[in-house]
Parts: structure tokens; C-alpha cells; sequence
């Protein structure tokens, strides 16, 4: 097994494991160790990190977790995700979790917050808003104040003390994190036959689960094992893959859109590994950089406002652009508000655009993937088609 | 009481019994139509923004005519029009998944855009996106201004996610108000920002509270001389809408108020469309929207079984008055930013399970029915739990339906009302078991 191969194994392993086994023997392995959970799309990470906790990414159950008791406390038209959310939390998979955020994404993931402060009420949850006004002076300051009551209560809750310079150091340790899943990216754009999507998102998905420092070695060693290995170009369509930002499709899923003939160039899967996208500044006040960052640094995605009607959507053109992509797939799951209530102004700025895409919804329990890999080989084939004429 | 004879169709002929104050809000909301069909020739601006964090007080400073999508989907639903107005935005290709108030309005555009008076909207001059208490708006005014192209303010109101206002959220507010709306509002109006007209505004919309809430609260007598959900919708429309903060507001709450009245005076119970309730079997509290596709029938469903809902939370979805909270003149920026944070859908769900529950003591109903709409995540997510934990904490029995806002596909009057059905009858043994219980 190459090396590449071995660490995609040890990946999956973390994915499959609906019992967080690595995370709960970072927390044993000394006393007063804390984990703090929290939902996609995006938490500041280096907060929790830098009161010595383990951030810890839960994404739902995906298609391997019996949902018993999670489906009774929602109805059948609202999403998939806080239903395998809480069926985590009531069959223990979450007992040893110390804290959950709850960011500001959909209202069923707000509501979500309340919820569990009902049910679990000796975790520590909050209900993580962030500004939809950009201005430094307004948004900003709302922010950081945010930010602010983030660290004390964690302080509090937790038992530890968040300093300016442990804020420092672990702003440091998440830019190189950043740093390498954009190379990971970089890499996949550019050799995909070496960079499989479904390798990509294990590999990135195990930054939910590992302390980062460890996360950021395993890209590292396969960055190198990847761009060594000899694999087949296939004659396979371009495409960027949108809308999965939120509940998480079956790896098979991903898997299927490759093998019906697209290779993923770019995607918003687990935005918050990457959601900013540059280096946060280890100058001055850590709390005002990460705002900052926020502000003017960040993904677009649907659960933003955006300011200006004239860059409504240019990210996914821009993203074509830059990964020389040939189309688009939105991708969105099921009754998800912010992604399918975005996608057609994003549609129209494509189609103004002339990129070509298709539309399907999922589950993150889906199991059946033939119409998906027709419909998905078919846009495959009329790109070729198109780019032919 | 006034007896008013309305034709369903051409074929059917129909007694329906309004109140007094029903036929002045009528009044109302037709002059309302007429003042935004008509405000181009009137030289008048249109400003558009939401019900939950409605700021009528500061639009009318700028002298902007207000409209507000969700009433006009509301109308468009009550005149079954809105079936196909959502269908034709599913064939614009929006998904079938989400909220049909932003599909009512899309598909009204599409299909010429006509207010209730059959003449075409305006197209706005100000999209005010104030994002309160639910994720929709922002994507709805999103989509509204790529149609209309026309300038667009958000307001953000945080989340309540801990169950209280903090200073910190009230200052992004304020400074949002004071640095980008009021700004923006007087650039495109043309008119210069008045704080005095605002006070005025404010002291207004105190007077016409006092009187919402003292109607309201008359829910708590038995038989309680008001409908809190159905008829409750009435009453909430002027308040809600663009008459808060005007003297047709305060003139309307005090008619609606002396009707009550003289209905508790007399031991009656709520006007429903077949008359006055004459016995009142079972008080509720109702939780979440209503359906307005068959919004008759559903009513009827409730009022033929002697069931009277006392207290609902969706006529606190534009404000939550009775608790105290009033618009103060004196604090005119910051009375504007708590009263967004304040509505109910901007409130945890601690906080509303709170508040149900308070309701269900206070107003002595027999139980809370919820009202599950499958277009509000809003409202709906959680709902089950809100549920039990309302039964846990009063001892009474909850039920559930489900429905939708303006989507008529989504109203299934056999399911619901058999579930309504087994429902009072579960009061009903719950009472004997009670009865039976003190008797022991």
C-alpha cells in the first residue's frame, strides 16, 4: 500500500468512527483536558485551541448512524443534519464533549442551540452570531466583543485561561493549517488523477477530529506521497462543486460525481477549515485580527450577506476561472434554506457567465447514487460535447 | 357586531359576521393598497422591509410609503392566489423546498405584480433587509434586488441565543441605525432625518401597544371575549403593518378595544365568521403561524367545537408587548433596536418554551396546540420540543398539525382535523381524569 493510500486509511477510519474514539483519547490521555464541539460552517478554532482545548467538528452523522431517536423531534421537511446532530447527543456519542457552538448559519441550526440547552443543559452552548454589516467600526466592533464573551465563557465553563499570546500562537498554528489545506487544494486543481476528491475530503475532514498540529503533519506527509505517485489522467470534465457546505453528502456521493467523469477542481465542503482565506495577522490585538480576517478575509457562501448585487455569485466564477474549470455542480441537501434559496441568483450569474452546471439534492444519508452518476456523467459528456464545437 | 354578506363565488352566497373593528381594518389595508399602487403618481417612495423588525416609525420620517412582502403573500393566500404564484416561481426554478412567502412574491412579479386592488405595485426604491429573528429575509431581498436592481440596506439584528439583549448587541444597532440606515434612508428619500418626528412616531405606537396588549390579555377571562390566533391575526394586521406609529393605528386599537369590551361587559365570547362563540369548551394556546389558503375553514375547525385559542405567539412575531417592553420616545435608536431583538422569533427557545408555558398558566388554557409550518424553520425547528416541554412544565396536553403559510398543496383539512378531533378529546379525559382525581 503506497503511503499516500495508508494515510487516506487512517482518515477514513476517523470519518467512519461515529464515537469520536481519537478525540475522547486526546482528552483521557491527561487530566482537564476539554473538548468544545461545534457545527459547520465556521467557529474561530484558535479560541478554543488556545485554552489548550480540542475543537472538534461535528457534522452530523452521514450515512452510517441509525437515526432513532434524533427523528422525533423534528418533522419530515426540515433537514437531515440536526436530526443525526442530536441522535448523536442522546445515544452518548457526545457525552464527553464539554461545549458546542452553534454558528450563525440557518435557522435550524439557531434553533438548534436552544434546543440543546434544553437537553444538555450541563454542556456549555452558545449560539455563535456573526456580523452581516462588514464595516470595520460596526460590524467589526460587534465582532470582537462577540469574540470576547466567546473566550470568557469558555474561560468560565472550561476552566482555562485564554491570554492575547496563546491566542497568538495558535492564530500561528491555524495559518499554517490554512496554508496546507490550500495547498491540498492547489494540488488537487492541479493534478487531480492524483488528487481524488473522495481522498481530499477524508483527508481534510480529519482536521474535525485531530489536534490541528497533528492534522497538519498528515497533509504534509500526503502532499509529498501524493505528488510522488504515478496515476492515470483520465478523460475527465473539469467541474466546481457548490451547496455542500452544511450537512455533509456520503463520501459516495463524491466518489460517484469523479467516477461518472467530473474531476472536483473546487468545492465550500468544510468551509471552516479554510473559511479564511489568507494569513490572520499575529500583530496587535489578537480578538481585533481575527475580526478582521472575518470581515474582509473570508469564503462567500449563502449564509453571508452580500453587500454589492455585482458580486453576487462571482466567487464560483472566479473559482471556474482560477481551476480552469468547465462547469458547475450545485449540490445541496434537502430543504437546506441558505443553499437552495441562493442557488438560483448564483445560476443566473452563471448562466451570464456561460458556465454550464446542473442541480441535484442529497441527504447525508442518501444511498442511491445511479441517478446522480447519470446525471452528473451526462453533464460530463455535454461539456465535452460543447468544448468540441 | 356588524352582519355583512359576502360573496364566496358566483354561485354561493354567504352571511360572514365581522366585527366593527374588522371592517375599519378592511378599511384600512385597502387604503394601504391604494396609497402604494398609487405612489408613483403621487410623487411618493416606496421603501419595502419585513414584518419582524418592521421599522415603520423611522420610514415614515422619510415620508416612504411602506410596503411589506409578507402582508401582500398573506393576501395573495386568503385570495387563493397564491397556489399558482408559488408554482410559477418552482418553474423559475426555485426549490420546492423552501419558504412560499418568497415564492408568493416571486411569482407575483412574474405574473404582473398586482396588489390586492388589482393595480400593479410599485417597483421599491429601498429594499430595508431587516434581518430579524429569520435566515429567509436575507436571502429574499437578496433575490428582490436582483429583480428590482434598486439600493439595499441590511439591518442585522443578532440572535437572542442566550436569552437576553446585551449591551453589545444593542450598540451594533444603534451604530448600524445611526452609520448606514438613517443615512441611506435620507440620501435616497431626500428628505433630512428628523429625531423629533421619530419621538412622535414612537409615542404613537406606545399608545396604540397599550391598547394591543390590553386586547389581547382579555384572552385570560372566561369565556374569553377574543379569538387570540384567528381573530388575533386581525387584530395584529395595523400594528404589524404600516400603521404602527400613526394616528389611524391608535384610532383603530381604541375602537378595537371598546368592542372587547362591551363583549366582556355582555359574558360574550369571540365574533367568528358564523357569529358570536356562544360556549366556550376549550381554551388554547397556539403556537406558530396559521394557514391562510383555507384560513376559514381551519378557523371553523376550532370554533364548532367550542375551542377558543386564549394566547398564540404568532400575533408576538411583529412584537412582543406583554411583558412590558414599549417603543420609547425617549430612547428613539435604541427603542428601534430592542424592539428588534426583542420579536418573537428572535428569542432562544428557552425563551419561547417560557413564554408558552407562561401563557398556558396565565391564560388557564387547557393545553397549546402547535401549528407546524413547513415553509418557517424559523418557527418550526425545535417545535416538537417546545412541545414537550410545555406539556412537562404546565401538565397539559399539547397536539401537533402541520401546514403551510400561502402553499394550499400543503393544507390537508381531513388530516388535521381528525387530529383536532382526537385532541379535544384527550382534553376531555384529561379533565374526567382530573375531576376524578380532586373527587378521590
Amino acid at each position: 500500500m503506497s503511503q499516500a493510500q495508508a494515510i487516506i486509511d487512517r482518515c477514513q477510519a476517523l470519518y467512519e468512527d461515529l464515537n469520536f474514539t481519537a478525540a475522547r483519547e486526546w482528552k483521557d490521555a491527561e487530566p482537564g483536558r476539554k473538548v468544545v464541539g461545534y457545527l459547520p460552517i465556521y467557529v474561530p478554532r484558535e479560541i478554543i485551541h488556545a485554552g489548550g482545548m480540542l475543537p472538534l467538528g461535528v457534522v452530523g452523522g452521514g450515512d452510517q448512524l441509525e437515526v432513532i431517536h434524533g427523528d422525533a423531534y423534528y418533522q419530515s421537511y426540515i433537514c437531515r443534519i440536526p436530526r443525526s446532530t442530536i441522535e448523536l447527543g442522546v445515544s452518548g456519542r457526545l457525552d464527553f464533549v464539554d461545549g458546542m457552538l452553534f454558528p450563525s448559519i440557518c435557522d435550524v441550526i439557531r434553533n438548534l442551540s436552544g434546543m440543546w440547552k434544553l437537553m444538555f443543559p450541563e454542556v456549555y452552548s452558545r449560539y455563535f452570531d456573526v456580523p452581516q454589516n462588514y464595516d470595520d467600526e460596526i460590524g467589526g466592533n460587534y465582532y470582537t466583543r462577540e469574540l470576547q464573551e466567546l473566550r470568557e465563557g469558555l474561560e468560565a465553563h472550561c476552566g482555562v485561561k485564554i491570554t492575547d499570546d496563546s491566542l497568538r500562537r495558535s492564530i500561528a498554528v491555524y495559518n499554517e493549517n490554512r496554508k496546507l489545506i490550500r495547498a491540498v487544494y492547489e494540488f488537487r486543481a492541479r493534478q487531480p488523477w492524483k488528487a481524488p476528491a473522495g481522498d481530499v475530503y477524508l483527508l481534510v475532514r480529519a482536521g474535525l477530529v485531530l489536534p490541528v498540529e497533528e492534522h497538519s503533519q498528515l497533509m504534509t506527509e500526503w502532499l509529498a506521497a501524493a505528488e510522488a505517485e504515478d496515476k492515470p489522467l483520465r478523460d475527465n470534465c473539469r467541474v466546481v462543486l457548490t451547496g455542500l457546505f452544511c450537512e455533509q453528502p456520503p463520501l459516495n456521493l463524491i466518489k460517484s460525481i469523479e467516477l461518472s467523469g467530473c474531476y472536483i477542481v473546487d468545492d465550500d465542503l468544510l468551509l471552516v477549515t479554510r473559511w479564511l482565506i489568507g494569513d490572520v495577522s499575529l500583530d496587535g490585538e489578537p480578538l481585533r485580527n481575527l475580526a478582521h480576517a472575518f470581515l474582509h478575509q473570508s469564503e462567500s457562501t449563502a449564509a453571508k450577506y452580500e453587500p454589492n448585487l455585482e458580486e453576487k455569485g462571482q466567487h464560483l466564477v472566479r473559482s471556474v476561472r482560477k481551476y480552469g474549470a468547465e462547469g458547475v455542480i450545485f449540490a445541496s441537501p434537502s430543504f437546506c434554506d441558505p443553499a437552495l434559496l441562493d442557488r438560483p441568483m448564483l445560476q443566473h450569474t452563471l448562466a451570464d457567465e456561460n458556465i454550464p452546471y446542473i442541480a441535484f439534492k442529497y441527504a447525508e444519508n442518501s444511498g442511491q447514487m445511479q441517478p446522480i452518476r447519470e446525471q452528473a456523467g451526462t453533464f460530463a459528456d455535454s461539456i465535452k460535447l460543447w468544448s468540441e464545437q | 357586531m356588524t352582519v355583512i354578506t359576502t360573496s364566496r363565488s358566483t354561485s354561493e352566497q354567504q352571511e360572514v359576521s365581522k366585527d366593527d373593528s374588522m371592517l375599519k381594518q378592511k378599511a384600512m389595508m385597502a387604503k394601504h393598497f391604494d396609497r402604494l399602487t398609487s405612489a408613483r403618481e403621487n410623487g411618493e417612495k416606496v421603501c419595502s422591509t419585513f414584518v419582524p423588525g418592521n421599522l415603520n416609525e423611522l420610514i415614515m420620517c422619510f415620508d416612504f410609503a411602506n410596503n411589506l412582502p409578507e402582508v401582500n403573500a398573506i393576501q395573495n393566500g386568503l385570495r387563493k392566489k397564491s397556489g399558482s404564484y408559488v408554482m410559477e416561481a418552482e418553474k423559475l426554478g426555485h426549490s420546492e423546498d423552501v419558504c412560499t412567502y418568497v415564492k408568493s412574491d416571486v411569482g407575483m412579479m412574474a405574473k404582473g405584480n398586482l396588489a390586492p386592488n388589482g393595480k400593479p405595485f410599485p417597483d421599491p426604491d429601498l429594499l430595508l433587509l431587516s434581518y430579524t429573528g429569520c435566515f429567509t429575509f436575507m436571502k429574499w431581498f437578496e433575490l428582490l434586488r436582483e429583480q428590482y436592481k434598486c439600493e439595499t440596506i441590511m439591518l442585522h439584528t443578532p440572535y437572542e441565543g442566550d436569552g437576553k439583549i446585551t449591551d453589545n448587541m444593542r450598540e451594533y444597532m444603534v451604530k448600524q441605525l445611526k452609520e448606514d440606515v438613517i443615512p441611506t434612508l435620507e440620501r435616497v428619500s431626500g428628505v433630512k432625518f428628523d429625531i423629533d418626528r421619530l419621538r412622535e412616531n414612537l409615542r404613537r405606537s406606545a399608545k396604540a401597544e397599550d391598547d394591543l396588549v390590553y386586547v389581547l390579555q382579555t384572552g385570560r377571562n372566561r369565556p374569553s371575549p377574543i379569538d387570540a390566533y384567528f381573530g388575533g391575526i386581525y387584530y395584529i394586521g395595523p400594528i404589524f403593518g404600516a400603521y404602527r406609529g400613526t394616528d389611524d393605528a391608535i384610532d383603530y386599537y381604541k375602537t378595537l378595544r371598546e368592542e372587547v369590551d362591551g363583549r366582556l361587559a355582555a359574558g360574550q365570547g369571540p365574533v367568528t365568521p358564523d357569529g358570536v362563540m356562544e360556549t366556550e369548551k376549550y381554551r388554547l394556546v397556539v403556537e406558530g403561524p396559521p394557514n391562510y389558503t383555507s384560513f376559514r375553514d381551519f378557523w371553523k375547525m376550532f370554533y364548532e367545537e367550542g375551542a377558543v385559542v386564549v394566547a398564540s405567539s404568532y400575533t408576538k412575531v411583529g412584537g412582543v408587548y406583554d411583558f412590558g417592553f414599549r417603543h420609547d420616545p425617549d430612547n428613539p435608536l435604541e427603542t428601534l433596536a430592542d424592539y428588534c431583538l426583542g420579536v418573537y422569533t428572535n428569542r432562544s427557545l428557552p425563551q419561547r418554551v417560557d413564554m408558552l408555558v407562561n401563557y398556558v398558566n396565565e391564560y388557564e388554557a387547557d393545553g397549546l396546540l402547535i401549528n407546524s409550518i413547513k415553509s418557517c424553520n424559523s418557527f418550526s425547528a425545535g417545535q416538537l420540543l417546545i412541545m414537550r416541554e410545555v406539556e412537562k412544565r404546565t401538565g397539559k396536553p399539547a397536539a401537533f398539525v402541520e401546514s403551510d403559510l400561502v402553499d394550499p398543496r400543503y393544507f390537508s383539512a381531513a388530516n388535521i382535523k381528525n387530529r383536532l378531533e382526537s385532541y379535544f378529546q384527550m382534553v376531555d379525559q384529561k379533565r374526567d381524569g382530573s375531576a376524578k382525581g380532586a373527587a378521590a
